[in-house]
């Protein structure tokens, strides 16, 4: 068997969760630190600095390290040490400066356009596209010369027309944000447009501008010590990093330490922008990812299940014993599923009931193995016939699914994929898996059946119609003629019709019971709704927090329940037919 | 006991324009009249598509309105904006469908529940967490759910907090927009029971938009049904469930199941039976 025991799925799972912690949290940390602690040197660079940054020391000069000079000197005896923590104070609040314009102007922006809509939106763009269409250098450039080689109005520039890429952002992500109905909340109370703006929607923006800053950080730093390189920052003789690669580069073949260290400097401030950049994306990514994202539960129960169901009564279809299904997360496995066992007979409709976290989904997919990564079977086994279908090898499995078992889910667009007409899709599925010997003919012919089995008008037109010109309840017909394909013994269907309107509820109903009494097939039928259970069910059970609290013929749970919890979900239940008392004012006590 | 009109829909028009990405049909309501008195439950029912939902977007502002007129309390506010609109939200309130999606996950519900009674401006602030406090036990949340945020609650409590919003101004209108039906049936049950208590308190009334029938009987005074964006049948919701006059509801009935598999088999050969539409 090809099963990962215990110990190798343990080391590839830590291997893995190893090097995403390294990725996702060590490395943005180190990035941060070497961030902070740059500024924090560069900020009290009059404090730290063993020398003035001007001082010369011509009997000194082109000095390699000493406990003097410990970075040595340049050409003019000047300690490299100094003037690096002196010329970082333009570049870093360059840096500063530029960044604060691209976050405030760029969110104002933003913003406005995409919470506001209409005109504003109208105006911003406009604004924003000619904002993008300026060449920025040679803006800065210009800037330059007029303000008379300032800096900071260079790099308030930059910043401004940067926004422009922010903005832009920004404004997409606001529009999703506006159809959010927890600002439609907002508006209900009440709220003015501008406290919605400051207390809804920015606070869900904050982590993307976080990033947008620190990667745009990078580029403006670039930007700065560039303009250092040509001279058109920091007029000399004062220090600055990108004047400093300057001035080593004159001497690279006396001193090529001084290039090292000046270069070196900016290449580690430029690469940890980035990397903080990738890590707030990647934090954010973890965040928005669904909750239940833990560790993998190894097929622990795989080698010690046993092998043979033990079958009693040749009519059961499916035997499920001391089954128990677990899922890891964060803090340790948790039993979703708790050593259930119950049987489906042949040509029966078995209902499966319980509210949200009972575990009647997680049931039905684990017997299709159809879990999350971090679910498996720990205890028990099921059995289709005398064949065991869980736990077992994904091989194994490959032969049941389609072929024995067929499944339909809530939403039939899991079944469907939007891009390929109904007919290539269903064609597709009846060559793998269909009886049928070959020829395009034959498969054609079997698919227009499979289509008249689930009652659908003009088989021949649906064919030809990709899912999105289908209605729910059609579509719903199309995804059981897909499970029908393989001929199937047992039909599992996850709530069927719960995204369904009740009139076609009632419809696709009808057509489980009728493919029932036509082929014999068994169906469970997974359901939180009472009234279904009642339309269409012959045996059921009722689970509760991953147990079963009561099972049996429908009449009996119906009309004779035992446990409380059953008979509490009997009177929750809402009923047409009920007598016009109104319980729910009955039970005010 | 005839209680004076609150509400005043008259030929109520709404169209979407079919225009750029969005080109799905969107429900489009033509001629709708109603009258909703003080402190009573109206419910709008109707399948997907059928306009309900539209409707009680109208009535909050949070959609246009191409013809007709929506009266509270005797004035126009169809086509109400700005800070006139927001005055408003003192009277109306809202309780939508998804309590996953309407609460903010980056507010605590203590903010979330400030909110409201910050903008009536009527409560000193030292005032408002006490009401806060008040308004959680009042829906039944523990004492300590206003420091923490809605990914700590389940579906059914986000719905209370939800619902504790809705009221905290004491409203004379909540329009709830399938307010139950992400819920499940015995969380539905209490979310119900408190609807009512609420209104036994308040004397709010309520514009109830569901699919489902059976809660209508067992909650609404009167019902609207709507098929495609007009109005098919009204009437006291027990009558109208009990003996539908109009084909369409007709089959809204016969379609429901109901839990009790005797009673069920006779209502399902009773639907075969019907005319098809």
């Amino acid at each position: 068997m090809t099963v990962p025991t215990t110990t190798e799925a343990l080391a590839v799972q830590s291997r893995s969760s190893w090097t995403r912690t390294v990725r996702h949290r060590i490395i943005p940390a180190i990035a941060l630190t070497v961030i902070v602690l740059v500024t924090a040197s560069v900020s009290v660079a009059p404090l730290l600095a063993p020398y003035p940054p001007l001082k010369q020391d011509l009997l000194n000069s082109l000095a390699g390290p000493s406990g003097a000079h410990l970075l040595g000197t340049d050409d003019l005896g000047r300690d490299i040490l100094s003037r690096l923590l002196w010329g970082g104070q333009p570049a870093l609040s360059g840096v500063a400066v530029a960044t604060s314009v691209f976050a405030v102007v760029g969110m104002t922006l933003g913003i406005l356009a995409g919470y506001l809509g209409a005109w504003t939106d109208r105006v911003i763009s406009a604004v924003l596209d000619i904002m993008l269409s300026v060449p920025g250098i040679i803006l800065i450039l210009a800037v330059l010369a007029i303000f008379n080689q300032n800096v900071f109005a260079a790099m308030f520039v930059l910043g401004l027309f940067a926004a422009a890429n922010l903005a832009r952002v920004i404004r997409g992500l606001c529009l999703a944000l506006r159809e959010e109905l927890f600002v439609d909340a907002a508006r209900v109370s009440g709220l003015t447009p501008f406290r919605i703006m400051s207390r809804h929607i920015l606070p869900a923006l904050t982590g993307q501008l976080l990033i947008q800053m620190s990667l745009f950080a990078g580029i403006a730093l670039g930007v700065q010590t560039g303009l250092g390189f040509l001279g058109l920052a920091t007029p000399a003789p004062n220090p600055s990093w990108g004047g400093m690669v300057g001035e080593a580069s004159q001497v690279i073949e006396q001193h090529p330490l001084f290039l090292l260290v000046s270069g070196g400097i900016i290449g580690i401030m430029s690469v940890a922008f980035g990397l903080l950049g990738d890590g707030l994306r990647d934090l954010e990514s973890d965040r928005r990812r669904i909750a239940g994202s833990g560790r993998p539960i190894p097929l622990s129960a795989l080698a010690s299940a046993e092998s043979d169901p033990h079958p009693a009564d040749p009519s059961v279809l499916l035997t499920v014993r001391d089954y128990s299904v677990a899922f890891g997360t964060s803090s340790g496995p948790r039993t979703v599923v708790d050593s259930i066992s119950f049987t489906v007979k042949e040509g029966e409709i078995f209902g499966l009931v319980g509210e949200s976290g009972s575990g009647k989904t997680v049931t039905a997919q684990s017997l299709l193995g159809l879990l999350s990564e971090n679910g498996g079977i720990v205890g028990g086994a099921a059995w289709l016939g005398s064949q065991r279908i869980s736990p077992a090898t994904d091989q194994e499995l490959r032969k049941v699914r389609g072929r024995e078992i067929g499944f339909v889910a809530q939403e039939p667009m899991v079944a469907l994929d939007p891009h390929y007409t109904i007919g290539s899709q269903l064609t597709e599925v009846v060559r793998t898996i269909g009886e049928v010997s070959s020829g395009t003919g034959a498969i054609r012919a079997r698919s227009l059946d499979l289509l008249r089995s689930v009652h659908l008008p003009a088989p021949e037109n649906i064919m030809r119609r990709y899912p999105h010109e289908l209605s729910g309840g059609m579509l719903q017909r199309v995804a059981i003629a897909l499970a029908l394909a393989g001929s199937p013994r047992l039909l599992i269907a996850d709530e069927p019709t719960t995204a369904l309107d009740v009139t076609v509820q009632a419809g696709i109903l009808d057509l489980l019971r009728s493919l029932r009494d036509e082929r014999g097939m068994a169906i469970i039928l997974v359901t939180h709704d009472l009234g279904v259970v009642a339309d269409i069910c012959d045996r059921a059970i009722v689970m509760q927090r991953g147990r079963i609290v009561e099972e049996g013929a429908v009449e009996a749970i119906f009309y004779a329940a035992k446990d409380p919890y059953t008979q509490q979900l009997l009177a929750s239940t809402p009923n047409i037919a009920r007598d016009a008392a109104d319980p729910g004012r009955d039970t005010d006590g | 006991m005839v209680e004076p009109t609150l509400v005043s829909v008259q030929n109520l028009a709404v169209e979407y324009r079919t225009g750029r990405l969005r080109r799905a049909p969107v429900g489009v309501i033509e001629d709708v009249s109603f009258d909703i008195a003080q402190g009573e439950t109206l419910a709008l029912v109707g399948e997907s598509g059928s306009g309900k939902t539209t409707i009680g977007k109208a009535m909050l502002g949070l959609t246009p309105v191409t013809a007709g007129r929506i009266l509270f309390n005797g004035s126009d506010i169809t086509h109400l904006r700005g800070a006139g609109r927001r005055a408003l939200a003192s009277d109306i309130q809202a309780v939508f469908q998804n309590p996953f999606g309407s609460l903010n996950p980056a507010l605590t519900i203590g903010r979330t529940l400030t909110e409201p009674l910050l903008v009536a401006g009527d409560l000193p602030k030292a005032e408002i967490s006490s009401r806060i406090g008040e308004l959680l036990w009042r829906v039944g949340l523990p004492g300590d759910a206003a420091s923490r945020y809605p990914g700590q609650f389940s579906g059914g409590q986000r719905q209370r907090v939800a619902i504790a919003r809705a009221v905290a101004r004491r409203p004379k209108l909540i329009v709830c927009d399938e307010p139950t039906s992400a819920l499940d049936v015995t969380t539905q049950a209490s979310a119900l029971e408190l609807l009512h208590e609420l209104q036994d308190d308040l004397g709010c009334a309520y514009l109830f938009i569901t699919h489902d029938l059976a809660v209508v009987k067992e909650f609404a005074d009167r019902v609207i049904v709507l098929e495609k964006g007009r109005i098919v049948e009204e009437g006291r919701s027990v009558d109208v469930c009990d003996h539908p006059a109009h084909p369409y509801t007709r089959r809204l009935v016969a379609s429901a199941p109901v839990p009790d598999p005797l009673l069920q088999r006779r209502r399902r050969e009773e639907r075969l039976a019907l005319p098809d539409l």
